[in-house]
């Protein structure tokens, strides 16, 4: 069974002044187990509302989202424990500035996970560790260089111990240098076999990690294939525009 | 489907709104890093020559008045100041209580008016309405008589009871303002992260807010202290009332009043620069 189901979904969103707006339309995608699947597309296809729609920030209008057996769309599913099982790492890091780095990453398990204070603390020494960050424990987020904070965000969302991933964009509020180290580590992740699901346009990760690529706009998945078919042999006009676009 | 930029920005705006977080069109405006209410004392500044100019000509005119009156001319100042100077203490001890209590109400009625409970907001939002749309001196009368009718209770633990509820609305607004200054993205990812709402708020979001509201809870306490001569007509024996007090035994109305309004003022004058300087600490600290 696949990891992540994605049925027929669609979200409309009514604007301020009254129009609506289709975000998604009629999206069908599975991510099987171990998957790392990347998502391309021009600003405003749809691509945050579609990934943001996995762990209900945004409530779809319509069809239905799986996460193995559980139905993440179905109203009466506990949300907080579908939450515990997707981890998600936003554009802007999204930490917590008056936590301490090992404060930011132990909260959830602790408060959540009830598991003890010291064993958090361990687990999230050897997070440090993984992302390369063990001396930055006691550091207050706003000290630390835009990379170092993605790569804290990282290893805060996988405290939890997910079974799926989210990234909406990570490197995109990066500077330049700040990227690789980000990446790398994205790339460990998803050698460790981590089911991934992303909004990326760094193509040179798509192509080191990605499994699939999807590519929407305005809405649709316009067309899904490996990174070789997608960048090299792309199907559509709108996905070579595009490319052409970007690269 | 083409879209214009300005489309796009609204649509922003709306996806701002749309949030699990945040219900204010405007709290992306508010982003600030502290919260500045209006009404109230000025507060000086380092960085603001000019109030703090203004601040030190009358912080310094006022000390120097007040001194040479009860030095140069202690018949009947000296006398005014000693009788009047008495009720510091009650005016700062019935201030520091109203000001906790306003804290607890304000809590509870800004948590309520960011709920996304229906009638907790509209409960929070009618109380605020209530309170603001009402002169505070009407209400803290009102409240005052209400506390001995029903419950028996007076003096000092009546008005602070009428002082909390009073300050409890204004309270709650800077509450609100000051959660809503927090970036939606922190309620997203302790949601995300598996936290409820109520652990959200409790970890990620008041921790935040209380660093970016201490300056307007301080402009509060100021403005209690002075608005505390309110209620001590009927209740406290305050510096306003040993002021009349002294009136009524030696009709020297403008003399005491002269000193009353001076104390007052110093004090205000002083806890303002207090407030500043905590305000220039938080920015020093980030
Ligand atoms: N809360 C909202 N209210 C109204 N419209 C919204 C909202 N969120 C998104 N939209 C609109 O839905 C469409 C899809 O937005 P979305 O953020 O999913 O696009 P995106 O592909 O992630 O774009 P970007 O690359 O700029 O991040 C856009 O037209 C956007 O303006
Ligand atoms: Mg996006």
């Amino acid at each position: 069974m696949a990891r992540i189901r994605i049925e027929d979904l669609s979200k409309d969103y009514i604007t301020a002044n009254k129009t609506l707006v289709h975000a998604v339309k009629h999206a069908d995608l599975t991510v099987e187990n171990g998957e790392v699947v990347v998502i391309i597309g021009p600003s405003g296809s749809g691509k945050s509302t579609l990934l943001r729609s996995v762990n209900k920030l945004e409530n779809p209008s319509d069809g239905k989202i799986f996460i193995d057996e559980d139905e993440v769309t179905n109203p009466h599913v506990d949300l907080r424990k579908i939450r515990e099982e997707v981890g998600m790492v936003f554009q802007s890091f999204n930490l917590f500035p008056h936590l301490t780095v090992m404060e930011n990453i132990t909260l959830a398990p602790v408060k959540v996970r009830k598991i003890s204070q010291k064993k958090a603390a361990e687990n999230a020494m050897n997070l440090l560790k993984l992302v390369g960050l063990e001396e930055k424990a006691d550091v207050h987020p706003p000290q630390l260089s835009g990379g170092q904070q993605q790569r804290v965000a990282i290893a805060r969302a996988l405290a939890m111990e997910p079974k799926v991933m989210l990234f909406d964009e990570p490197t995109s509020a990066l500077d330049p240098e700040m990227i690789k180290e980000v990446l790398d580590v994205m790339l460990k992740l998803a050698k460790s076999g981590m089911t991934m699901l992303l909004v990326t346009h760094e193509m040179g990760f798509a192509k080191a990690a990605a499994s699939k690529v999807v590519f929407m706009d305005d809405g649709r998945i316009v067309e899904v294939g490996t990174p070789d078919e997608v960048f090299s042999h792309p199907k559509s006009d709108r996905t070579k525009q595009f490319l052409e676009h970007i690269l | 489907m083409e879209k214009q930029p300005f489309d796009n920005e609204t649509a922003k705006i709306q996806k701002i709104r749309d949030q699990v977080v945040s219900v204010d069109l405007t709290a992306q405006k508010k982003r600030a890093l502290t919260i500045q209410m209006t009404d109230g004392v000025l507060i000086p500044r380092k960085d603001d020559g000019h109030v703090l100019n203004s601040w030190r000509i009358t912080f310094f005119s006022a000390i120097i008045l007040l001194a040479s009156l009860v030095m140069f001319k202690p018949q009947p100042y000296r006398d005014i100041f000693m009788v009047t100077i008495k009720g510091t203490p009650v005016t700062f001890q019935a201030t520091i209580f109203a000001i906790l209590g306003a804290l607890v109400i304000g809590t509870a009625t800004g948590l309520g008016s960011v709920s996304k409970r229906r009638w907790v907001n509209m409960l929070s939002g009618v109380y605020v309405e209530l309170i603001r749309g009402i002169p505070l001196l009407v209400q803290l009368i009102f409240i005052y008589y209400a506390m001995g009718r029903f419950f028996r209770i007076q003096g000092m633990a009546a008005a602070v009871v009428a002082l909390s509820i009073c300050f409890g609305a204004y309270m709650g607004e800077i509450v609100r303002a000051g959660i809503q200054a927090i970036p939606k993205g922190q309620m997203e990812a302790a949601i995300a992260l598996g936290l409820s709402r109520s652990q959200a708020f409790r970890y990620v979001i008041l921790p935040q807010t209380v660093k970016v509201i201490l300056p307007a809870i301080g402009n509060e306490f100021i403005s209690m202290l002075k608005d505390s001569s309110l209620v001590s007509a009927i209740a406290l024996s305050d510096i306003l009332r040993k002021g009349r007090e002294y009136i009524s035994r030696t009709f020297l109305s403008l003399e005491t009043m002269l000193v009353v309004a001076l104390i007052y003022l110093i004090i205000t004058l002083l806890l303002s620069r207090l407030v500043g300087l905590l305000e220039e600490r938080l920015h020093k600290n980030g």
